[in-house]
């Protein structure tokens, strides 16, 4: 089995999340086929794989989005596949989505205290009958909120801005931020830097590998930005039609031959590759 | 014309703004089901009637107090939503609109079948419990039911307005009404929103219902009354509560003047006549959300 355990963890701590074996169809398509990995604990993982690999789909996935054929996700020890996504948000999962998921009609503050929406602790009833303790939990939670996400996300001046108005780079911030606020233990960024220029990835690599070493969050992410996964990622995971086929530290994934098979083919340029590096030829 | 005749003309408005208050109540039970879950209920109606029908049983036949029995009314109206939610709606979940469209029609039938087997095909009417002491403001007579189902509308109207804006279920909402899947990611259970959405509409419409048949009796076809509503709908935009508000007084006003002073048969025309020259200008509505996609 390809996929069996080379997806475990090198060393930097114990997985916080574990996937073992998953297996998705939509109807006759395999869109994961016995995927195994392990996310570890304060890291940042990443999953690479061309397009139509099962990327996105492994995230939604983790995040409940999609109820899996077979397999198993088990989030600190417990086992999740079958919770839904409020449960698992509550958990202390949260994500990003690829193309941008932000209320739209609501200001930036806004959108951030919905992502603390599930931690509140009167109910969807007691916010009716009790005011007082929602709104002096609510005034907490601003503080709390203005204080850590909006200033260390570097987006003061826009937070009363709707969201709709603001520029492509700015948003997936402000969704960074959303996700943020719901204090997560790991976060699951779904191409954190896709269509962005040069100036606004290097500010997304600086703050997720702050979010990692200050906040202590674990990162899992998807990207297609070969020179960000590089430099950020502790671990890699690539997934080529629904499979891992490789998995280790980056410098590792980049030299592996399956991985250069998936990028660049099986044809004359993988052939010269496993020439160059001195093995007989695929 | 020798001069205009003011007084009838404020008494005709009043009527108009009476009528139009249960036609922006009924609209809002509507736009909730719409903004929550994205399903056109054309079934409103029938829910609407259901809960006439049940105010009906519950004092004409068990002879129970008024109050209760609005109580009673609503409780039914909140249950009978729950359940098409749960049983029908949600199944359907994933499906293409016009499936649920549709489903929703053939429900509206099978509500106004089943009331017609349990209370039969006969119109009636609903025991007093208003009074019948006409109300002045100023010099201009109301009707006085239609007076207090104006600010009976009214009051559970502002009551919505206020939840919307500052009860995290409606926070919830409106969450949900703008990205299912962010909300989803956010913690917010957005089945569950779908089950509060059908239950807070199908009492709101509850309420409606008891309204309207105090005014105008009850019938196994008084349904038709959500056909008014879906005009006040779509004429205000269909996820909108401002529109639903408007649009109901909006229309309540054109339906009572047209009928007045062009003769009855006109008041179809004119409403019809209106929608259409708003459609043709904000095909959304006219405080509905215009979707821009950014390619």
């Amino acid at each position: 089995m390809a996929g069996r355990n080379v997806g475990a963890g090198n060393g930097q701590g114990a997985p916080v999340l574990e996937i073992d074996r998953l297996t998705l169809q939509f109807g006759g398509l395999k869109v994961l086929n016995d995927v195994s990995l392990a996310v570890p604990q304060g890291a940042v993982t990443t999953i690479i794989g061309p397009n139509g690999a099962g990327k996105t789909s492994l995230f939604n996935c983790i995040s409940g989005f999609y109820r899996p054929k077979a397999g198993r996700v088990t989030f600190e020890g417990r086992d999740i596949t079958a919770a839904p996504p409020p449960a698992r948000a509550k958990m202390g999962l949260a994500r990003t989505f690829q193309n941008i998921s932000l209320f739209r009609g609501m200001t930036v503050l806004d959108n951030i205290k919905l992502g603390r929406h599930v931690h509140m602790t009167s109910g969807l009833l007691d916010g009716l009958l009790y005011w007082g303790r929602a709104e002096r939990e609510e005034g907490a939670i601003r503080a709390e909120i203005e204080e850590k996400v909006i200033d260390f996300l570097e987006i003061n001046h826009i937070r009363n801005r709707p969201v709709a108005a603001l520029p492509y780079g700015l948003r997936k911030r402000v969704e960074m931020a959303r996700a943020l606020a719901m204090q997560p233990r790991v976060l699951m960024l779904d191409e954190p830097v896709a269509g962005m220029n040069r100036e606004e990835t290097e500010d997304m690599a600086r703050f997720i590998l702050d979010v990692k070493e200050e906040w202590g969050v674990t990162i899992l992410m998807v990207e297609h930005d070969m020179g960000l996964v590089m430099d950020i990622s502790d671990h890699v995971v690539v997934l080529n039609f629904g499979q891992v086929i490789a998995a280790g530290r980056p410098a590792e994934v980049q030299a592996h031959p399956e991985v250069i098979k998936a990028y660049l083919g099986a044809g004359d340029i993988g052939q010269l590759r496993a020439r160059i590096a001195g093995e007989p030829a695929a | 014309m020798t001069g205009f005749d003011w007084l009838f003309f404020a008494e005709i408005t009043l009527a108009g703004l009476g009528s139009g208050a249960l036609l922006a109540l009924t609209a809002l039970a509507f736009v909730l089901i719409y903004k929550a879950t994205r399903v056109v209920n054309l079934a409103i109606g029938e829910m609407l009637m259901v809960g006439a029908y049940l105010f009906f049983s519950f004092t004409a036949g068990w002879q129970v107090h008024w109050a209760v029995a609005i109580g009673l009314a609503l409780a039914g109206g909140g249950v009978l939503g729950a359940v098409l939610e749960r049983t029908i709606m949600r199944p359907m979940l994933g499906e293409s609109p016009i499936s649920t469209f549709m489903i929703t029609i053939g429900l509206g039938s099978v509500l106004a079948g089943l009331v017609e087997i349990v209370w039969g095909a006969d119109p009636a009417r609903l025991p007093e419990f208003m009074g019948n002491a006409p109300v002045f403001i100023g010099e201009a007579y109301v009707s006085r039911k239609i007076a207090i189902g104006f600010a009976a509308a009214a009051l559970v109207i502002i009551a919505f307005v206020v939840a919307f804006r500052f009860w995290r279920g409606g926070v919830a909402l409106r969450a949900t009404a703008s990205d299912q899947g962010a909300a989803y990611s956010c913690g917010i259970d957005v089945p569950r929103v779908f089950s509060y959405a059908w239950i807070v509409a199908g009492m709101a419409a509850a309420g409606a219902g008891v309204l309207v048949g105090a005014v105008g009796g009850i019938s196994p076809t008084m349904g038709i009354f959500g056909l008014s509503a879906l005009v006040v709908v779509i004429f205000g935009g269909l996820d909108s509560v401002a529109g639903a508000l408007v649009g109901g007084l909006v229309v309540g006003l054109i339906e009572a003047w047209a009928g007045t002073y062009l003769g009855g048969e006109y008041k179809m025309v004119a409403t019809f006549g209106l929608l259409l020259s708003v459609l043709l200008v904000r095909p959304y509505g006219l405080f509905g959300t215009h979707e821009i996609e950014r390619l």
